[in-house]
């Protein structure tokens, strides 16, 4: 029973690393940018929640509806202002200065925050259960993987089913002639980070809820995006859901063989991944 | 409605043009001829804007739209049909011509009206775009051009590499596209198709204009003298 519970365990923490992991494939999707400092983003998504629960004193549930479009507004000016100037044929520019913005948000946050670990009170229902047959479930971890899941399905909605979903994956498709249709890239560039910041500001508010972080958090919240958006094959949202389920099990398992192997466990399904499927396990069909 | 006057365009350091003089008038069809590499598609960038030209290079029904970006200039009703077509791969037949349609300059033309201009089309409306055949393709390239209800249309290559038949299918329907009040752009390869279907052709040679005049003024000994440079 400790085995089924802690895959299952495994499986509910693989909605929180889909939370990672969207954001990131959907500007890689879009744009072809890997961002670096997504992880760091996450971890500033979490400080603002705490800014916000601890000056408002809100349920950290209820700073998600200032942190989301706070978030957003973020990307968008972040995308318009700087990353915008940096995507070109070189692949190089973006990487360096999105590098750069992670050791700028680090050594910002540290400065604000200081390297004290927080955490955010969600109160009753971060210790609250439900049965689940012979098993019991927390309800918070519950909660995100319903969420995460609904995430990932209003993602999957807006690409394929919105004008908006249409204009990323003309950009996506050819730039060049998205403008001849109208479409500023620019101005579609920003609304896709500014959409992923939103999600970005989920994941923060979540990871803030279960674990304690640092300013220093976000490079390990990001290698678990990564892992979980390689795992599941990139362009693929339903596949990132799939790469951070499969991450979260392989850490519960790994964990539950020795308690120090969790992350390793995870890392090491990753490389297999890697190595049988190098596109993942659900890449997006190319034309 | 259309002048390029001085039109400079550069790749980096290298120069493909070099100052052209070009003007459309409205219902005109102008063609755009020229040897492989004379600089046809590089103007067709300019004056869409896909290429930055100078202010003033550029005007549009007197507005100077030198500095514009491609997507305001293609919102003022300057669409064009690319070279190679270049639909949006991952987009469906019907969403490609959506995409077309987004500006949301009204007008005579819709996905209906595509429809029944191209039956083909419609009936693969839900088929990606990249499945489509060659000729299928330039169908929907030029369906996507006039979803925007454009007043100019720009084609680059309308007739490259597709079979006898889907061309002459495509100069049939010409006519019905420039009738509604449409001027055109054709760049052609095809020196008698291009001259069949224009009012008045420039003949491009090496980023210059080498030789321009009414269809019914110029002989195909000046053409061919200007095409290549003999
Ligand atoms: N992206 C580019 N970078 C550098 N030079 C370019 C680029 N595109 C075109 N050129 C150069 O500019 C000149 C004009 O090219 P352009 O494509 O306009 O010719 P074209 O008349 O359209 O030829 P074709 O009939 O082959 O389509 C050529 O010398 C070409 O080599
Ligand atoms: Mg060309």
């Amino acid at each position: 029973m400790d085995w089924v519970n802690s895959i299952l365990q495994g499986i509910l923490l693989g909605g929180l690393y889909a939370l990672f992991a969207a954001g990131l494939s959907l500007i890689f999707g879009v744009m072809r940018l890997v961002n670096i400092a997504h992880g760091d983003l996450i971890v500033l998504a979490a400080f603002l929640g705490l800014t916000i629960t601890s000056t408002f004193g809100l349920h950290p549930l209820a700073a998600i509806i200032i942190v989301v479009p706070a978030m957003a507004v973020i990307g968008y000016l972040l995308q318009a202002l700087i990353l915008n100037r940096t995507l070109g044929d070189n692949i190089l520019p973006p990487l360096l200065v999105t590098f750069g913005l992670s050791v700028l948000l680090q050594n910002g946050l540290l400065e604000i925050y200081t390297a004290d670990p927080q955490k955010l009170n969600a109160g009753a229902i971060s210790t609250a259960n439900v049965a689940l047959g012979p098993l019991y479930v927390g309800v918070q971890p519950l909660l995100m993987f319903g969420v995460s899941i609904g995430v990932i399905a209003s993602l999957q909605w807006i690409f394929y089913r919105t004008a908006l979903g249409r204009a990323f994956r003309a950009t996506s498709d050819n730039a060049e002639i998205a403008q001849l249709m109208g479409l500023n890239k620019a101005h579609v560039f920003a609304l896709a980070m500014a959409l992923s910041m939103a999600v970005v500001a989920v994941a923060g508010i979540f990871l803030a809820m279960r674990t304690s972080f640092t300013p220093a958090s976000g490079p390990g919240r990001l290698i678990f995006g990564f892992e979980a958006v390689i795992i599941g094959g990139l362009g693929n949202l339903w596949g990132t859901l799939a790469g951070g389920v499969i991450l979260g099990v392989a850490q519960a398992i790994g964990a539950q063989i020795n308690p120090g192997w969790q992350i390793l466990a995870g890392h090491f399904a990753f490389l297999v991944v890697l190595a049988i499927r190098p596109r993942g396990l659900f890449p997006r069909v190319e034309h | 409605m259309l002048e390029a006057r001085n039109l400079t365009a550069f790749y980096e350091d290298f120069q493909a043009l070099f100052g052209l003089d070009m003007t459309v008038l409205e219902n005109q069809v102008i063609a755009v001829i020229g040897a492989n590499g004379a600089g046809k598609t590089t103007s067709m960038r300019a004056i869409t804007g896909l290429l930055p030209s100078s202010p003033g290079m550029v005007r549009w029904k007197g507005q100077d739209i030198g500095h514009l970006r491609a997507d305001q200039i293609a919102a003022l009703g300057i669409a064009m049909v690319p070279e190679g077509r270049q639909l949006f791969a991952s987009l469906n037949v019907e969403e490609n011509l959506i995409i077309g349609g987004r500006s949301g300059r009204s007008g005579v033309w819709n996905l209906s009206r595509v429809y029944e201009l191209f039956p083909v089309l419609g009936e693969r409306r839900h088929q990606a775009a990249a499945s489509l055949s060659g000729g299928q393709q330039q169908m929907a390239a030029i369906g996507r051009a006039l979803m925007s209800n454009p007043e100019l249309i720009l084609f680059d290559e309308i007739s490259l590499g597709l079979a006898p038949i889907i061309i002459k299918q495509i100069y049939q329907v010409l006519p019905d596209i420039i009738g509604g009040g449409i001027s055109a752009i054709v760049v052609e390869q095809d020196i008698s198709k291009a001259l069949a279907v224009a009012d008045r052709v420039y003949c491009l040679s090496e980023g210059r204009i080498a030789l321009e005049g009414e269809t019914g003024s110029i002989t195909r000994e000046e053409i061919f003298h200007a095409y290549f440079g003999v």
